[in-house]
């Protein structure tokens, strides 16, 4: 370990956490954050709340199709609805750089707004500080959400069974391959939209199913492949994908090429993925495909029993190969 | 994508797979080497190695330019990179690698040094333009694919008068790496899958030493699946044949006598290095690129101090011997333990397609099951 | 050991650049090496340059090649 923070603990794979169990977790543990969930289950006189927090500062603050204000509600809107619970309030805080134009902070902060009454939430409360210029990169935003836990479903890795099934709500590494091109380094001109958009509709879609649905996340940063390796290390079962179920556009697939990136580590913002009994899974992924946002849902994978947990992909090839967690972020490579 | 997607046909795939059982089936175990990194990724990547006969093993050479820079050399970029008024620039391959006492350009640039990540060294030119104020040093690796590229941008700098523009230049030269693994001792390896874009600018002579001198065949070969399996196979028709010639799979992008123009600005920029050390292989003779005198001028070693300190590979580390084809990656004692992705002891470690990476990433649980 | 990627050309736009497309994405690249070639021809692309024109004659004689064996694989089953 660097005995300095580098952005590796912030991308969202094996780095991060480590530095959340050997750093956070042993400074602050307790029964509640032990679970390392999305978010957190407290009750009080016998009500289930999920509660949780994200801090936002993607770079550009504006990018084809989002914007860092729509992300900070539905990311945390997300991180409520793949717990098995409806959104019910969230808070915002902002971190403000001297200097930093209103009207780009109204136009944001609109943006939340649209986000919210999209997801049908309040942004209840709210905070901001405003830093010295330079002490800061223009505009952070941490939000905050609790929400109702859904009576009917009990999400815990510990509940997945070989056999169940893996399914995933849409297309891969739109978000991720946007923001990355949208930051202009790389000189590439690029149709795709981030893929920004609350999943609760879906995940309730999926809650119908109760005790059939065993555990559901959004896979953000690390991708579809750091999500479901912290499935399998839970679970103490593997996963094996069908390489060619995985939906990824043809255009977002090309840039993956390019820049010599797997779209199984990019990041998405709008897409949710479930493990299902065998006998749900049908039925659960025409529920996903029925709404708009999970057309092109697909059953990826199943689980296995296995002595060593691992991801793998079978690959058209009659090989397989293992899906490791993320390093670091992907990096553009040329070799 | 065109010209992608038809030769990652499966059915195409299995088809090749059953003649390259039929031929194999005449011969005894033979070990062939893919020359490049990028094959032993795309073999992990798509799990080739499930249509390879069983007495047909690949091996996994020294075929990628960021594994290979010595750890001396990589320290040496970062402290090119300290210089407070330097803007660093490299592909996003090199970031990760380690240099002596295990740190980055990653942790580089996490201690405040400017280290950006370009696609392309016409983009760190162009942003030596956009901030004059800046010392642009651009980090030049790989091999005779890329070199070209940074003679061009060389070219272009002087032709412009870029005065804050720099490389700093580690390119090698494959030829020499490959008379290097077929010099040292008890070489079992009977033929070799060429590496297909290199060869785009050099062609396929100068791989004809190797079945002249050495009595092997090479094929050069594409990077989709049915390519390699295509050139596996044609190597073992030539190994039944009892011939040795060169031949070249990779048609559609390689042509015999290369690319004539990137050769000549190789020739006008550039000049040999005397010897160049390579990570797990050692100093290999006339195997490195530096700038020529002509272009001195934007030449980083140079412009600014360089430490040229030299740092012995770890000696627990069997790199060398994964590289010459003698050990598989998991016969390393710190395979897996001491040298993984994140922390990397080793060449083969240090990048997705080094042959210890690609195989940690894609391929151990065949040895753990 | 260095990516490469295929693209087509879309315009020459003077200079020693072109406007290459790759499956959707778009990026001017250089085409300095491969002076000869036209609009709507497709380039092999690494790291910004293009290194050799894609010869449509050649990448047809490696798929009917592919298309043998299958046939041949058929043939015996």
């Amino acid at each position: 370990m660097s005995d300095v923070v580098t952005l590796a603990d912030g991308a969202g794979g094996k780095a991060s956490r480590r530095l959340v169990e050997r750093l956070f977790l042993e400074e602050l543990r307790n029964p509640l954050l032990e679970t390392l969930d999305d978010a957190a289950v407290v009750s009080a006189n016998g009500t289930r709340l999920a509660f949780t927090t994200d801090s936002y500062v993607v770079r550009p603050l504006r990018f084809p199709g989002s914007d860092i204000g729509e992300l900070a509600v539905n990311g945390t809107v997300n991180d409520l609805a793949v717990s098995g619970a409806t959104p019910l309030a969230l808070t915002a805080g902002f971190v403000l750089e001297e200097g930093f134009p209103l009207d780009e902070l109204r136009g944001l902060t609109r943006s939340m707004g649209r986000a919210a009454e999209r997801a049908g939430v309040a942004v209840a409360a709210g905070d901001t500080k405003v830093v010295e210029r330079g002490a800061a990169d223009g505009l952070y935003v941490t939000t905050a959400g609790v929400g109702l836990l859904d009576p009917r479903v009990e999400l815990d890795a510990r509940r997945v069974r070989a056999g169940d099934r893996v399914l995933l709500s849409g297309g891969l590494a739109e978000h991720g391959i946007a923001v990355m091109l949208a930051r202009g380094n790389l000189q590439l001109e690029f149709d795709v939209e981030s893929d920004s958009a609350p999943v609760h509709e879906l995940a309730s879609a999926l809650c119908g199913f109760g005790a059939e649905l065993r555990w559901m996340r959004d896979p953000t940063r690390g991708g579809l492949a750091t999500l479901l390796n912290e499935l399998v290390a839970a679970a103490g079962a593997s996963v094996v994908l069908d390489e060619r179920a995985i939906p990824v556009r043809d255009d977002v697939r090309a840039a993956c090429e390019l820049l010599g990136i797997d779209p199984l580590y990019v990041a998405n913002e709008g897409k949710l993925v479930a493990v299902v009994s065998a006998e749900a899974a049908d039925d659960a992924l025409a529920a996903l495909r029925a709404h708009p946002l999970g057309a092109q849902a697909a059953l990826i994978g199943e689980v296995r029993s296995d002595d060593l947990p691992l991801v793998l992909a079978d690959t058209p090839f009659g090989g397989s190969r293992i899906v490791d967690m993320m390093v670091g972020d992907p990096l553009p490579r040329i070799c | 994508m065109r010209f992608v997607d038809e030769y990652r046909d499966a059915a195409a795939a299995r088809a090749v797979a059953v003649e390259l059982a039929d031929v194999a089936a005449g011969l005894p175990h033979v070990k062939l080497m893919e020359v490049c990194g990028g094959h032993t990724h795309a073999i992990y990547r798509h799990g080739l190695d499930a249509l390879l006969p069983e007495n047909v093993e690949l091996v996994h050479g020294p075929g990628c330019p960021v594994c290979v820079i010595p750890m001396g050399r990589v320290d040496d970029g970062i402290s090119l990179a300290e210089h407070p008024e330097v803007t660093f620039t490299s592909f996003g391959d090199m970031l990760r690698v380690p240099g002596g006492r295990h740190r980055s350009l990653l942790e580089a640039k996490a201690r405040g040094a400017d280290v950006r990540i370009v696609y392309s060294p016409l983009d760190a030119l162009a942003l030596a333009v956009r901030e004059p104020e800046r010392q642009v040093v651009f980090f030049g690796v790989g091999f005779e694919t890329t070199a070209p590229a940074t003679a061009l941008t060389l070219r272009r700098a002087r032709e412009l008068g870029v005065e804050n523009f720099s490389v700093f230049c580690n390119h090698v030269l494959i030829g020499p790496a490959l008379r290097a693994i077929l010099d040292s001792p008890d070489t079992d390896i009977a033929g070799f899958v060429g590496p297909g874009h290199v060869s785009t600018v050099i062609g396929t002579s100068p791989y004809t030493f190797v079945a002249a001198d050495y009595g092997r065949p090479v094929v050069v070969a594409g990077f989709e699946p049915t390519d390699i399996l295509q050139a596996v196979l044609m190597l073992l028709r030539q190994l039944r044949a009892g011939t040795a010639r060169v031949e070249n799979q990779y048609g559609r992008v390689v042509r015999p006598a290369g690319n004539t123009v990137a050769l000549a600005a190789l020739e006008e920029v550039f000049e040999v290095r005397d010897d160049f050390e390579w990570r797990g292989l050692g100093a290999i003779p006339r195997s490195g690129l530096r700038i020529a005198e002509d272009y001195a001028h934007w030449d980083a070693e140079r412009r600014f101090e360089v430490p040229g300190a030299r740092i012995e590979d770890p000696k627990a580390c069997r790199c060398g011997d994964v590289l010459r084809g003698r050990a598989k990656p998991w016969e390393c004692k710190v395979f897996g333990t001491a040298c993984t992705p994140e922390r990397p002891l080793g060449t083969c470690m240090v990048s997705s397609e080094g042959a210890c990476a690609a195989y940690h990433a894609y391929g151990r649980h065949k040895v753990l099951a | 050991m260095c990516l490469g990627i295929p693209g087509q050309v879309l315009t020459l736009d003077g200079d020693g650049l072109a406007k290459v497309d790759f499956g959707g994405v778009r990026r001017d690249v250089s085409v300095a090496f491969t002076p000869e070639v036209e609009a709507g021809e497709w380039v092999l692309v690494h790291v910004g340059f293009a290194l050799a024109t894609i010869d449509e004659e050649e990448a047809q004689a490696t798929l009917a090649l592919l298309g043998e064996a299958i046939d041949a694989e058929l043939a015996e089953a």
